[in-house]
């Protein structure tokens, strides 16, 4: 077990000269795709470093093999000057680079100590545990670190701050070097992150190196030193963040120009759809407004956990009335289950295709035919012709591919499953469309046909709300966006002043 | 040259598939098969009459559960509402005057509507736990099962109740055309449970709550009412199995029906229903509870002591399961 000694040793006593960790052209290919073509990363003890990036722009990748848990194709790493090859996970924890996941996982019954020793815990005779000086020890090591949390509370019983407090703790009692965080902040309010920020740069005086990475600008800005970006799998460029602002960060993360990956054709109209004002949510979502006219695709912009989710399941009768007036057509309506919000012509494409979208079990068929049995049924029982004529008319409307409407849908690729899901809402005959990230987990061809399929409905005089966190489908889609940060309205946009700078600066 | 392999895996998916539904259906003719081989008495008329009519109290008991399961639930109470429908409606069809606290006799017909009705009111409140108050199902129902026997027990004093008036023995003892009624009635359930399950929108709802509650209650299903329906359909044919029992015997035990939910899940899960919901058929299941009654009766026939029945019985629902998801696996 750690003496103070070694405690001292382990939170300093670094060569502030040497690279902690240094990589230079990282590529990863998976069949055939490249992930990432040229990764470049050099981390100085002592720092914090912002790694950069949007959707597939390979930071992933970059992380899961520096971490071993991925192999490479090409590429060196090299920790402290030694070059390394890392084939397990515990490769890169014995040589002191230790990740800290954006979804936590701790044992949650088991006390603070025994999360961090566990699978190493100290023991007597006979195995027993002893746990006297299991709480001693990780008691000293929370305490140099000024955390002020007892080893001997019980992991449930903590905040997800204090949460990853003890994860941090964990990292350096396997006498980490290098602490990569990925999105920390992402379940945090503010107080909770400035304690977090308090024990970075705790970390940082102690001479360790930190890979921060964050899509929120700001908080870039606070706490990290430096910078590297990445996007399309590729390093842009690296440097220090006193010396560039905010705008030439986005511009790097951002990068390319739009091309025609887009249809849009539709043509906002005078006639308002939907209209919510002071709308509330579960604690998500507070005071929110917005409204969305016949023809409009709007888009709901904002980042992970900004409360964009929980307007649509609001809306959509799907959690409970916490305020706030919604119109439809100009009737005020307040829907208690989705039932009522389908017959009143609301549709909803939800964020999760897997987990709320589709019933994987079933087959084309009757996932289709799911939102409207009723219409489908005569008295209690189903009318298999008219069914059967459904599915077809959303196989061929959407050009659906699968061998036969009874195939289950599980065997589709994501575009059609994600087709079957707009299909079966489009079977409702919906006048307002809630799209919540429609082209996840899609390729760019069924993505370019679902542009179609909302243009089309646009065109048509029905109205979308869109949520996307996707800037290009943004900008390339939405005739007007609503920004939204930590549940509120934080900025509207119409097209004309759309550009991809005004929205990442309001939402983060 | 992408469309074809295209095709030819969605065939291949479309065998397994058929594989999985007739694969339970092989083994039960290949059973029955060995089984008028090996004994010259077990093809007569007489002995798959008595086979069918032993299937009948686990194959109604097993329907129900099949719905159940289906939604990704278990009916572990069925064994105790068995009892209690069983004795609560005997105690309104006996001659005898200890048990009558409610006077009587009465016709059959009360009798049993009592019966249904007790077995209805079970899977109510099972339902309402599960589905209202978010209870997991294993847990509430194993709480109806302590439960409903307990009260059995209370209501019936411990003791049977015995004679039973005609009518009431016929359901269990008549015959339509020599086919007992317990057979027919079996026969009758499952025609209805297929019924419900592939034409009606309850069926569609059932099997989309079970494969996916959040996807189903988001189509704007309502799943808290499919989840009561199927724990109620499981007390009504609980209830059904219950006088069926006391009708043949003719006299209620207030121990009538432990274990029973155990063969019940037995006969689902050898039918290919998965625990996981969503999937399964009623027709495995019809399956599943003969396959099971013809085992059972071929070791009988052959003079295997009933202890190794069980050991036997244990092989084939891990045996079954286990070929289930090495198909599940290959494709």
């Amino acid at each position: 077990m750690l003496g103070e000694g070694e405690i001292a040793a382990i939170l300093g006593g670094n060569d502030l000269s040497q690279a902690l960790l240094e990589v230079v052209g990282l590529q990863k290919s998976f069949g055939g795709v490249v992930a990432l073509s040229h990764g470049e990363f050099s981390l100085q003890p002592g720092s914090v470093h912002a790694l950069c990036g949007g959707n597939g722009a390979g930071k992933s990748t970059f992380l899961t093999i520096v971490m071993g848990i991925q192999s490479r194709d090409a590429g060196s790493i090299r920790v402290k000057g030694r070059v390394v090859n890392f084939e397990r996970p515990q490769d890169a924890l014995a040589a002191g680079i230790s990740i800290i996941e954006q979804e936590l996982s701790p044992v949650p019954a088991m006390s603070v100590a025994e999360n961090i020793y566990l699978g190493r815990e100290p023991v007597r005779f006979l195995g027993r545990v002893d746990f006297a000086a299991m709480n001693r020890d990780a008691q000293r090591l929370l305490d140099e670190l000024k955390f002020a949390i007892s080893a001997k509370t019980l992991m449930m019983d903590l905040s997800v701050a204090e949460v990853q407090l003890v994860e941090i703790a964990k990292a350096l009692s396997y006498d980490a070097e290098v602490i990569i965080m990925d999105e920390p902040t992402s379940a945090l309010g503010e107080a909770e992150a400035d304690q977090l920020f308090a024990a970075i740069t705790r970390l940082k005086e102690a001479g360790k190196g930190i890979i921060y990475v964050s899509h929120r600008l700001s908080e870039i800005f606070e706490i990290a030193d430096s910078y590297t970006v990445f996007r399309d799998g590729a390093f842009v460029g690296s440097g220090a963040l006193a010396d560039v602002t905010r705008d030439d960060l986005i511009q790097m993360i951002v990068g390319r120009t739009l091309n025609e990956e887009f249809i849009k054709e539709n043509e906002p109209m005078a006639e308002m759809a939907l209209s919510v004002s002071g709308l509330n949510a579960e604690g998500a979502v507070r005071d929110v407004s917005f409204n969305v006219h016949r023809g409009e695709i709007l888009a709901l912009y904002g980042l992970m956990g900004s409360g964009r989710s929980e307007i649509f399941e609001r809306l959509f009768g799907l959690t409970e009335d916490r305020g706030g007036e919604i119109r439809l057509f100009g009737a005020p309506v307040d829907f208690r289950s989705p039932k009522e919000a389908i017959d009143m012509g609301l549709a909803l494409v939800t964020e999760d295709r897997k987990g709320s979208g589709l019933v994987l079990t079933s087959d084309v068929r009757s996932n289709i035919c799911l939102t409207q049995l009723e219409q489908l049924s005569f008295g209690p029982v189903m009318e298999p012709a008219r069914e059967a004529d459904a599915a077809e008319r959303m196989i061929n409307m959407f050009r659906i591919k699968t061998a036969s409407d009874r195939l289950e849908v599980s065997d589709l690729s994501g575009g059609n499953q994600q087709k079957v899901v707009l299909g079966k809402w489009f079977l409702t005959s919906p006048k307002v469309l809630l799209l919540d990230e429609p082209t996840r987990g899609v390729d760019v061809g069924a993505k370019r046909e679902i542009y179609r399929i909302m243009s089309d409905f646009a065109q048509a005089g029905g109205a979308i709300v869109m949520i996307s966190s996707e800037t290009d489908e943004v900008l390339g889609m939405a005739d007007r966006v609503v920004v939204m940060r930590d549940g509120r309205v934080s900025g509207e946009v119409p097209r004309s002043e759309l550009k991809a700078e005004t929205l990442v600066h309001l939402a983060a | 040259m992408s469309a074809r392999s295209d095709r030819a895996r969605d065939l291949k998916t479309l065998a397994a598939r058929y594989g999985q539904k007739y694969g339970i259906l092989a083994a039960l003719v290949l059973v029955c098969l060995a089984l008028t081989v090996a004994n010259e008495f077990f093809l007569t008329p007489r002995n798959i009459v008595n086979v069918l009519r032993q299937a009948s109290i686990n194959g109604i008991l097993a329907i129900g559960m099949t719905f159940v399961i289906l939604t990704r639930g278990i009916d572990l109470s069925v064994g105790s509402v068995v009892a209690l429908a069983g004795v609560v409606s005997a105690s309104l069809a006996t001659t005898s005057s200890t048990a009558g606290a409610l006077g009587g006799p009465y016709p059959a017909l009360i009798a049993l509507s009592a019966g249904l009705l007790v077995g209805i009111a079970c899977g109510w409140v099972n339902g309402v736990i599960v589905a209202r108050f978010s209870v997991p199902a294993f847990v509430a129902t194993l709480g109806m099962l302590s439960a409903a026997r307990g009260i059995t027990l209370l209501y019936a004093d411990g003791r049977p109740v015995p004679a039973l008036t005609d009518g009431y023995r016929y359901i269990g003892r008549g015959d339509i055309f020599g086919i007992p009624l317990p057979v027919v009635l079996f026969a009758l359930v499952f025609v209805s449970a297929v019924w419900v399950l592939n034409y009606t929108r309850f069926g569609r709802c059932i099997y989309a709550v079970g494969g996916n509650p959040h996807a189903a209650r988001v189509s704007g299903i309502n799943v808290r009412q499919v989840k009561i329906g199927v724990y109620m359909i499981a007390g009504a044919l609980a209830g059904l199995a219950g006088m069926l029992l006391a009708a043949r015997t003719g006299s209620a035990l207030p121990q009538a029906g432990i274990a029973y939910e155990l063969d019940a899940i037995a006969a689902v899960v050898i039918g290919g229903t998965s625990l996981a919901g969503g999937v399964g058929r009623v027709t495995g299941t019809l399956i599943g509870a003969l396959l099971i009654a013809v085992v059972n009766n071929g070791l009988d026939l052959m003079g295997v002591e009933s202890y190794y029945q069980q050991v036997i019985k244990g092989a084939l629902i891990v045996a079954a399961v286990m070929l289930d998801q090495a198909r599940h696996k290959s494709t």
